[in-house]
């Protein structure tokens, strides 16, 4: 080190950081970029009639009201399967497991749940949910696969929070002859209710953008009204967008609607994970323990 | 409430009989109420376990069955992926090379710009610099695949074709240039990370040595943090060579071995994604998807098991293994 002077020295660490400051800056011109992009030439496809109404014309015109409302039904859906499995987990997790090999295999399994890809979960739900529990492509067969693989998001992030509930609110408790079930239920999960929400929402978002997943076991491209029940097939933001861009004989005349769809989905996406992430922030910040 | 005669509660195997205050039903009924409830709870723990069997289950039970009238050398090696054709053609030898050049290529591109936004969150941002650009870096994460792949589709290959010159913009360079936005995220949250979790006295020893911050970052920070660095970037590889719809959407979907960036090629989850749509239930071309998400599956099963092991394998343990 001494054989350089410290001129030379900091000169070669202002130029890494102006590197990593490089760098920075062009990941997030990527971000900003897409949704400048995406917002600009979005905006003007947005009106009140395009979020309440049917598509018409064979897709050509009209509103995109029925994909939101199937993406909501998908999402709902998944959260329904997702939150209590992964609640009950991450509290297995947390509160009642110790090390060992039982544990082993369970964190495993987890680990890998969570890097299957999308593909395959939208194989494993056809496969099992569509054939073999005959539900058919449907919302049910939908919901049940993006439940599972956004299973591990809530498993992890509820873990966390459990986790962060200081040791002495539960012995507290424990000593005042309250059982380990009533602990957990009276004292922990309310202190780490925040953290599981944000959790939550952050799986919401994620099985809302989901494609893959949904192609062979929920969406289609049109269905006449509303689904009436969890066993119709259901239209659905991100499949929308597919299909839109990529098939059909009018996909330069429908440009301005794809926009259209991708500003909705990015907003609720977006908005979702930034209400997250938010509320994380304020909780860090006031949380007293 | 009943009283119930002291034999009945179990201190330990061997312990000698001591004064317990006779215990109450309704306290016996709780004892064997929780015992009910951690029942309840370690199963729920496994359920990814049983999940994880059920995916292994219901891929090999449906992708098996392809291997009944072609061979496994002929599926992994073959050269041509004719499904529909007859005689059918079931080589997916382009579609592996097809997902190899594009997890490649993206990584090339996602794990500078991935570990350099770490570094510079890590080291250089000041903590209310830190506190915008992360939650920043997480949106990029949770934007939705589709639609990386609708502007990967709209607005990057005709810009590339006009550029360059080249007959179609859907190609390696345009999906690879998309998934490694979405490498991006998890490769710069798990460095950063990373590089919090080496323990702050080395850093300040460092520092009070007389070594700059760069020369503390390379030599004790990055050495320390090398193993959770690795981990992010191979957990990034992998969810690039997993993602479907930027690849479904803007590689083109050629099946050919690429011999440049600027070819098209069909990766293995967008041959699934864009066929298992047309294909009659239980078909040869059915078994083949499924065999081919066996492929894909046990791939980016063995990165992450490869990420689990360094970050096991290499994991910090406290100063002393610097």
């Amino acid at each position: 080190m001494s054989r350089h002077s410290l001129a030379s020295r900091h000169f070669s660490q202002n130029l890494a950081f102006t590197m990593f400051r490089l760098i920075m800056l062009t990941v997030l011109a990527a971000l900003g970029g897409i949704l400048i992009y995406v917002f600009i030439h979005g905006i003007s496809a947005i009106s009140w009639e395009f979020l309440t109404s049917e598509p018409t014309n064979s897709m050509t015109a009209g509103g995109i009201f029925p994909a939101i409302m199937g993406t909501l039904y998908l999402t709902v859906g998944a959260i329904l399967v997702a939150l209590p499995l992964g609640v009950a987990a991450a509290i297995y997790l947390s509160e009642y497991a110790t090390d060992g090999r039982a544990l082993r295999v369970v964190r495993l399994g987890i680990q890998n749940l969570a890097g299957v890809p999308s593909v395959v979960f939208g194989l494993f739900g056809l496969a099992l949910f569509v054939g073999y529990f005959h539900l058919g492509i449907s919302i049910a067969a939908g919901s049940l696969t993006l439940g599972l693989l956004i299973l591990p998001t809530i498993i992890g992030a509820s873990e966390e929070s459990l986790r962060q509930v200081p040791s002495t609110f539960r012995e507290a408790s424990l000593g005042l002859g309250a059982t380990r079930w009533q602990t957990i239920r009276k004292v922990v999960l309310p202190a780490a209710l925040p953290g599981i929400l944000t959790g939550s929402i952050l799986g919401i978002g994620r099985a809302a953008g989901e494609t893959a997943p949904i192609m062979f076991t929920a969406a289609t491209f049109y269905t006449i009204g509303l689904p009436r029940s969890p066993l119709d097939t259901v239209m659905a933001l991100p499949y929308h967008i597919y299909v839109l861009a990529t098939a059909g004989t009018h996909i330069e005349q429908t440009r301005p609607l794809q926009y259209g769809t991708v500003l909705v989905l990015i907003s609720m996406v977006l908005g979702l994970s930034l209400v997250a992430i938010i509320i994380r922030t304020r909780m860090r910040k006031t949380k007293q323990w | 409430m009943l009283q119930i005669p002291e034999a009945q509660v179990i201190v330990g195997d061997n312990a000698p009989p001591v004064a317990v205050a006779p215990l109450t039903k309704r306290k016996v009924t709780s004892t064997v109420q929780e015992a009910r409830i951690r029942r309840v709870f370690v199963v729920s723990g496994f359920f990814s376990v049983i999940i994880m069997a059920l995916i292994v289950l219901f891929l090999f039970k449906e992708g098996l069955g392809l291997f009944s009238t072609v061979s496994v050398k002929d599926f992994l090696f073959g050269e041509f992926w004719y499904p529909t054709y007859d005689p059918s053609d079931f080589g997916i030898l382009p579609l592996i090379a097809g997902s190899m050049a594009v997890t490649v290529i993206s990584s090339a591109i996602a794990v500078p710009l991935g570990v350099g936004a770490a570094l510079y969150l890590g080291e250089v941002a000041g903590n209310r610099t830190r506190e915008i650009l992360k939650p920043a870096v997480e949106l990029l994460a949770s934007l939705p695949s589709v639609v990386l792949g609708f502007v990967g589709m709209v607005v990057i290959a005709p810009l590339m074709q006009q550029w360059w010159d080249i007959p179609t913009g859907l190609n390696v360079l345009n999906a690879s240039m998309m998934l490694a936005i979405m490498a991006i995220p998890t490769i710069a949250s798990i460095s950063e990370d990373a590089l919090h979790s080496v323990p702050r006295d080395l850093v300040e020893a460092s520092l009070a040595l007389g070594a700059t911050r760069l020369e503390t970052l390379t030599r004790v920070i990055i050495p320390g943090a090398i193993s959770g660095m690795g981990t992010g970037v191979i957990l990034g590889m992998s969810r690039a060579m997993g993602e479907t719809m930027v690849v479904l959407m803007v590689a083109g979907g050629a099946a050919q071995i690429p011999t440049s960036i600027f070819e098209s090629v069909r990766p293995l989850p967008a041959t699934i994604a864009a066929e298992m749509g047309e294909t009659p239930f239980g078909s040869e071309h059915y078994h083949a998807l499924f065999a081919i998400g066996i492929v894909l599956f046990l791939l980016t099963m063995g990165f992450n098991l490869v990420a689990a092991y360094i970050s096991q394998r290499f994991h910090q343990k406290g100063a002393a293994t610097l």
